[in-house]
């Protein structure tokens, strides 16, 4: 057999038309009258809306119409749709304009549809409002307290849900006998997630058939249909939804927005179409935010470094309204890894969903995930600290021995497979950490501040068992379909409910097909962004397309072969139990010059004209997937710094990072979602946060403010893999997506707190500027230089 | 993303572009500054006079100091021998100017035009004493750099008035070297620090220093030269001069909201000394 194409590290098939310009995005779609919206959105963070005068804006040039949240009839409120149960869960009315009261700054109060985006513009300036400015709360801790401003009447105490499943008492009893018990309040900053394609959405209505055809920039095209036909008042067959190419989402376009709705809504009033694309500044303002936890944490351990127990409180801040999927993120995605790697018996998590005044949140890569992480490893190195034990030896201390077939944890999920140790071990290795240990202290002989940081990581992903995702609340099924067609000449079609948009699953899913039925890669087409051409799917999210979409299509595939084997027995008039299969080609024992090539097989299945007895014709199967568990890959990251006390700059100088995915199935596109994701994931602990001021403004409102990750703040990264399959999976895969993101944010934090230690610093909040960083080191010293 | 309306006119000579900014408007010439502003409607110029295209404001010149034009852009500025070899700094800083797609286009006229406090370029033209040559209705004149930079986005230009070329010394016999810290997320600077300093014997003769990016304006470190002069630029020099530095720039002192003033000011006196250490090479 040639080189399986299973595994091997083949170009990405999407990146000559993304790196030549020619990908088609929502904004290069281009109607005839489209008209151009524009927003009107507030300026302040909480204020009530006592007036809006349209009349200037609906006197200018090529404006058709202006409409506040008051004109707006027949389009109901944004949904939350994932329902958190046993939370005491409210979810406040989203308006897709904000009716009597605005929420945070850039919610919508009118919109302005024009012949022209620039005179769309002209005319949002030219609307006035009166607002009268209310208080303003952000912190999601302080708008849980008393006497916060009010955000919603109907959300008392502006806590929309309190979600705390463990025993608390087993958890107290704990950390009352521990011998040791470290505490911190730490600060998950709200972190913009910045795809490279803003959001855009275009809608097109046709009145006499009742259709609207809605373009959007969606990371699951059949759950923005499901919603724009519950907003609408449409069939859901009569809405259709075209992701066309969509350039990233970081979870950021998974939530259905107001301007999704507006967009059809005006479509349908004005039986025009409706445009409407994002500005950079519109993305920071108005597109969900990530993160934003306020945790009071504790751990548990022995003296002998055994950890114990692992508690927190968590002020999770939902902004000014319950975007799609927000009440999911800090609780069933979050508290539930409270283990992580670790043999840790006790878990206690109380999350509370906070509305404040800020840009709504939801889920961003990793999504709850790297927040509980963060918290585990970085109390894993304040118990290191406490007990004088290193890092590394408490964390291998406690990691959970291999094991192939589950294994179940205290907060209540069954690991699927895993190996930690040996990955641990690896990765120790690569570092070379105990030569490390040993320059470090040398380098400290010369003034100089070395520090390393070890994380090791389990995550859930793949979501998820529909079952599971009823029993969370979550109002959706998260299995995958998918269908394999092939066409009389022989080439393949795919076509996927999920919607990729830059994972280069296009690759990997052909990668699929190819090492079922033997079709070249080239002859495959994966299909995906279209309600009307693919099969029902939940999307691409939650590192889940890789291993749900990839197991429909495997299975889809294993269906077309048994076809196949049967057909091709019958047309070489040879019994099935002779047929042999290698490389795409059938032949009989034996006989080895009798061949049937799957190319032969499909065509003669197109004819029909000799088919075994009761044999449908046609060469196409259709699979739907439930998987029966999440996947939870698994690695450990070690990052190497050191800090110039100087002036506070951190040196990234080596990044280690050692994942185990399962059977990679393309290592040149894993290799590329971990360089992403460790860099997402650096970029919180080194740079990125949100800023907002006291009255609720953005202050990180452009990248001059906001410090995105740039290509010369890292090493290049050191990667190794170990390989343990998933064992309820068809090929064994698990998702790669959000490995990086949730690992490598502590892993870099403790680096550089290591490399702080011998100066006396303790805690830092997030993102480790210099300025923060040398400010601790003169207040450790007492006050200053 | 989407300006206001404006009038755009190309101006092929000097004359006709002081003659068509009399009906007001702003002059563009890289647009690196100005049409940002204009996307985020910060700015909204009636009409965009463009110079980009203008002979005279292009090219440099050496001949005993330099001469370069309003147009040269900051590429054409960090890779000329000319200017490598007689204002080292001034290369170094604008090769360090934004990218090299700003580079290429982005030109030290409408750099200082604009005077952006954490712009490198004029904490050189401030440090080495250049002087700008304008150009308006009534004539030509020629302001030295300390004076042309009176406040934040704040110049000593007159409305109508054009940025023609900039002169510096030659400092070819200096020890010089202009040293960043960038700010991660613009790339702008934190603090930048021009120092030139002339040795006659093993003392140091005269010191120029300059601080930008922590300052309203690029900002001459009178104390600071004062603590190199008559030295050997030693250890004990240095440190003085660290220290002055802080003192030179205190009461002109900016901060944003990850890198406030007192932190830009501590950095100022630490890369001073970085900058000398380049300096001295």
């Amino acid at each position: 057999m040639t080189t399986r194409i299973f595994g091997s590290g083949i170009k990405r098939r999407e990146d000559p038309r993304l790196i030549t310009g020619e990908a088609r995005y929502t904004d290069d779609i281009k109607l005839p009258g489209v008209l151009h919206m524009a927003v009107v959105r507030s300026p302040y963070a909480h204020a009530n809306i006592v007036s809006i005068d349209s009349s200037a804006a609906e006197a200018m040039d090529g404006v058709v119409a202006v409409y506040t949240g008051d004109d707006i009839e027949g389009l109901a409120g944004l949904p939350t749709a994932w329902l958190i149960p046993d939370s005491d869960l409210k979810t406040p009315e989203h308006p897709a304009l904000a009716k009597g009261k605005a929420r945070y700054v850039g919610d919508g109060v009118a919109m302005v549809l024009a012949d022209d985006r620039y005179r769309a513009q002209d005319a949002a300036d030219a609307v006035v409002v009166e607002y009268e400015e209310l208080p303003a709360v952000i912190d999601p801790e302080e708008a849980a307290g008393e006497g916060a401003p009010l955000i919603h009447d109907d959300v008392e105490g502006n806590i929309a849900f309190r979600w705390a499943p463990f025993d608390k008492e087993a958890s107290d009893a704990v950390f009352d006998a521990a011998d040791v018990v470290v505490s911190e309040r730490i600060l998950q900053q709200r972190l913009l997630p910045t795809a490279m394609e803003p959001r855009s959405a275009m809608a097109q209505y046709n009145p006499a058939t009742a259709e609207l055809t809605l373009w959007c920039t969606s990371q699951n095209p059949h759950i923005h249909r499901f919603i724009i036909s519950a907003v609408t008042g449409l069939n859901e067959n009569k809405v259709r939804v075209i992701a066309p190419e969509v350039g990233g989402g970081f979870g950021s376009k998974i939530p259905c927005y107001p301007d999704e709705a507006l967009v059809s809504w005006a479509a349908m009033q004005l039986g025009v179409p409706v445009k409407w694309t994002e500005t950079r500044s519109e993305n920071y303002l108005i597109t969900i935010h990530g993160r934003d936890h306020v945790q009071h944490v504790d751990m548990a351990a022995s003296n002998d470094g055994k950890i114990l127990g692992v508690r927190a409180t968590v002020y999770a801040g939902m902004g000014a309204y319950l975007s799609t999927a927000a009440p999911g993120i800090p609780t069933i995605l979050h508290g539930l890894l409270y283990v992580g790697p670790y043999t840790i018996d006790s878990v206690y998590c109380e999350s509370i969903g906070v509305m404040t005044n800020g840009t709504p949140t939801d889920a961003y890569r990793g999504a709850g995930r790297p927040e509980a992480t963060f918290l585990l490893e970085r109390m894993i190195d304040n118990v290191a600290n406490k007990i004088g034990m290193d890092p590394a030896e408490v964390r291998r201390k406690n990691l959970i021995p291999a094991f192939e077939d589950g294994y179940e944890v205290a907060a209540g999920l069954n690991y699927d497979s895993g190996d930690y140790p040996t990955a641990f071990e690896k990765a120790l290795g690569m570092a070379g950490y105990g030569d490390f240990r040993r320059q470090q202290k040398s380098a400290a002989a010369q003034g100089r501040y070395l520090g390393i940081g070890v994380t090791a990581y389990t995550e859930m992903c793949g979501l998820g068992p529909s079952q599971v995702a009823g029993a969370v609340g979550f109002q959706g099924g998260l299995w995958e379909s998918a269908t394999v067609r092939v066409t009389p000449t022989g080439k393949v079609q795919a076509l996927i409910g999920a919607s990729p948009h830059g994972q280069g699953s296009e690759t990997t899913l052909a990668q699929i097909i190819a090492e079922e039925l033997g079709f070249a890669v080239d002859d495959i087409e994966v299909i995906h962004g279209d309600t009307t051409e693919t099969p029902m799917g939940w999307g691409t999210y939650g590192s889940r397309t890789t291993p749900v979409t990839g197991a429909a299509l495997a299975k889809a595939s294993q269906k077309l072969k048994e076809k196949a084997k049967t057909l091709a027995a019958h047309l070489m008039e040879a019994s099935e139990d002779d047929i042999e299969y290698a490389d795409g080609s059938f032949s009989v024992k034996g006989s080895p010059d009798q061949t049937q090539s799957i190319q032969d097989v499909a065509l003669m299945a197109h004819l029909a004209w000799n088919m075994p007895e009761g044999m449908d014709p046609g060469f196409e199967e259709s699979q739907f997937y439930d998987p029966p568990n999440f996947v939870f890959p698994f690695g450990t990251h070690i990052a190497i710094v050191e800090v110039d006390a100087e002036t506070g700059e951190i040196e990234l100088q080596r990044y280690i990072a050692v994942d185990d995915c399962g059977p990679q199935i393309n290592p040149e596109i894993v290799a590329g979602q971990i360089h992403g994701g460790v860099v997402q994931g650096i970029a919180q602990a080194l740079c990125e946060g949100v800023v907002y001021d006291d009255n609720g403004q953005l202050l990180t409102g452009t990248m001059m403010d906001y410090c995105m990750p740039k290509a010369d703040m890292f090493p290049n990264f050191e990667l190794g893999e170990t390989v343990t399959p998933s064992p309820h999976h068809p090929v064994g895969v698990k998702g790669v997506g959000e490995t990086g993101t949730i690992a490598s944010t502590p892993t870099v934090y403790n680096a550089v707190l290591d490399a702080l230690a011998p100066l006396g610093v303790e805690q830092i909040d997030m993102p480790l500027t210099s300025a923060k960083v040398w400010q601790a080191i003169q207040d450790a010293n007492g006050g200053g230089s | 993303m989407w300006p206001n309306k404006f009038d755009y006119v190309r101006a092929g000579s000097i004359d006709e572009a002081l003659a068509s900014a009399a009906d007001g408007g702003k002059f563009l010439a890289g647009g690196h500054s100005l049409l940002p502003a204009m996307k985020l409607r910060l700015d909204s110029p009636e009409q965009l006079i463009d110079i980009g295209r203008i002979t005279e404001l292009q090219g440099i010149s050496a001949n005993g100091g330099l001469t370069i034009g309003a147009g040269a852009t900051h590429d054409a500025i960090a890779t000329s021998a000319d200017v490598q070899a007689m204002c080292g700094p001034l290369a170094s800083a604008c090769g360090q100017v934004g990218d090299q797609g700003v580079r290429n286009f982005g030109t030290l006229g409408g750099n200082i035009a604009h005077a952006d406090p954490a712009s490198d370029p004029p904490t050189v033209l401030v440090a080495v004493g250049a002087s700008v040559n304008i150009q308006g209705a009534d004539g030509s004149r020629s302001v030295g750099a300390e004076d042309f930079f009176i406040d934040l986005f704040e110049t000593a230009l007159d409305d109508g008035e054009l940025i023609t070329s900039v002169s510096t010394p030659d400092l070819s016999d200096h020890q010089s070297a202009y040293v960043k810290f960038p700010h991660p997320a613009s790339r702008y600077a934190i603090v930048g620090v021009c120092v030139a300093v002339k040795m006659i014997d093993g003392v140091c003769d005269h010191a120029h220093v300059a601080v930008g990016g922590a300052t309203l304006k690029a900002v001459r470190c009178k104390g600071a030269e004062a603590a190199l002069a008559g030295t050997a630029v030693d250890d004990a020099a240095i440190s003085a001069a660290a220290e002055a530095v802080k003192a030179d720039i205190a009461d002109d002192l900016i901060g944003d909201i990850a890198y406030p003033e007192s932190y830009r000011q501590q950095m100022a006196g630490v890369f001073l000394k970085r900058a000398i250490a380049a300096a001295q090479g």
